[in-house]
């Protein structure tokens, strides 16, 4: 198969995008009017509580365990890594020896921290020493 | 920019959405008929013939169902965020060509919708995207499950994207690129990828589970502990938008692996193209078969085994695979 050969690749996308939204948005349109006409209707007030969280509706604080940021943390280390890793991924035969070298640093910097962090507990769950 | 291209595109995309929403229905059918095969029971068997109008059937009990806005929720983005999910699932689509090349009264169609030079990267971009429907749908939600839920999605969702990336260097290292066109491309003169790069074919299968949320890793809306998760509060369709963009999701992923390493559809015959969703189909299988076969694991069995087990075990295959190039 050969490649499409045009003036912006990304035009493609760009409909799917307009294309998608529209259409997922319109989706929920239509549910709400047709739920308007056709659902059976219900005006006790309750029902608009949350969900198993008693019955009086108030406002919840939304607070979460500090290990979802460590987690955060991490990802924003090793994600960082990848994007500087692809493009060396593609051109890696053209880098050669050199490039794979300092790669192999990098990567060394990194795994220090990740030692770093495996030895400080924040791997495991709820064992922040 | 001709004309013809213009109308190729939009007829390439209305194609997708109508046949990708479809099959995300369908898969809801299969999914029930094959967990029922698997227990010695028949699933869905009255509406229509062996239960095949069951979809119709959960389509018109979806839109019918009352809109439900419960009090307290963030309105806006309560609202937005089913869109996100189900709209971002199909943006992935852009860059997979889903079958060779074929021609229809001289015009010679590509089923790729935007032939970009960085499809992968963009596959995952889109995918990680993805995220913000879980997220921000159960941080609006104002319930306790729903931001239990959040913050697990965004947990298991960032930190497996660490593990898709790391896997899929080593044969981007071999291949040279990151268009799916040139994977197929290659793989036709050297054999399938999975033979060079066995690890790193089972380190984004395992991703692959997490990425897309399905069982082993399904603590996302994890019915006995946190309800439904980030679905807690929603009702009717904008339920059924995160569904569909689940479903188009566990399709894309499976047309994404045999493409990066089985050889996707080959050089382009008729028995090719036919092979190429019978691969697609036992994905999409296997991701039904480890619902019933596995229990879910715990969040932290799922941290420890990405960050001290698939994660290290990528970066060595990304190692050794240099070493053994140079």
């Amino acid at each position: 198969m050969e490649h499409i050969i045009t003036a912006n690749p990304y035009f493609g996308v760009f409909v799917l995008f307009v294309l998608t939204f529209g259409a997922f948005t319109a989706t929920t349109i239509i549910a709400r009017l047709a739920s308007r006409a056709l659902a059976a209707k219900d005006t006790e007030k309750i029902k608009l509580s949350v969900y198993e969280c008693g019955p009086e509706v108030t406002k919840q604080p939304n607070r979460l365990s500090p290990q979802f940021y460590l987690f955060a943390l991490l990802f924003l280390l090793f994600d960082v890594e990848i994007v500087f890793m692809f493009p060396w991924a593609v051109d890696f035969k053209v880098l050669g020896w050199f490039g794979f070298t300092e790669m192999i640093l990098f990567i060394i910097l990194l795994a220090i921290g990740f030692v770093y962090a495996w030895k400080k507990g924040a791997l495991e769950w709820h064992n922040i020493k | 920019m001709d004309v013809a291209y213009l109308i190729a595109t939009v007829v390439k995309i209305v194609i997708i959405l109508l046949v990708f929403s479809a099959l995300a229905g369908f898969g809801t059918y299969f999914e029930r008929k094959v967990l029922a095969f698997m227990q010695r029971r028949l699933g869905p068997m009255y509406v229509g013939p062996y239960g095949l109008l069951q979809i119709a059937a959960d389509g018109i009990k979806l839109f019918t169902k009352e809109d439900i806005i419960p009090a307290n929720v963030v309105k806006p983005i309560f609202k937005i965020a089913p869109v996100i999910t189900a709209a971002t699932a199909f943006m992935a689509a852009a860059a997979i060509p889903f079958m060779p090349s074929f021609t229809i009264g001289g015009y010679e169609v590509k089923p790729i919708v935007s032939d970009i030079n960085v499809g992968l990267l963009y596959i995952f971009g889109v995918m990680g995207v993805g995220l913000y429907g879980p997220l921000l749908g159960g941080m609006a939600s104002a319930n306790k499950w729903s931001i239990i839920s959040a913050a697990r999605s965004a947990a298991v969702f960032i930190s497996y994207e660490v593990v898709t990336g790391l896997s899929i260097l080593a044969p981007v290292m071999m291949v040279g690129s990151l268009s799916l066109i040139d994977f197929n491309n290659w793989q036709i003169e050297n054999g399938w990828i999975v033979m060079y790069q066995p690890l790193a074919f089972i380190l984004f299968w395992i991703a692959a589970f997490a990425e897309t949320g399905r069982t082993p890793f399904h603590l996302v809306a994890n019915d006995h502990e946190i309800i439904d998760g980030f679905g807690t509060e929603y009702s009717g369709m904008r339920w059924g938008l995160f569904f569909i963009g689940e479903y188009a999701n566990m399709f894309f992923i499976s047309f994404v692996i045999p493409l990066i390493f089985l050889g996707g559809f080959g050089e382009g015959t008729f028995v090719d193209g036919l092979l190429f969703f019978g691969k697609m189909a036992f994905f999409f299988f296997f991701f039904l078969w480890t619902r019933a076969a596995w229990p879910d694991v715990r969040p932290d069995q799922l941290m420890w085994l990405c960050w001290k087990v698939l994660m290290p075990l990528a970066v060595i295959n990304v190692v050794i695979t240099g070493i053994v190039m140079m």
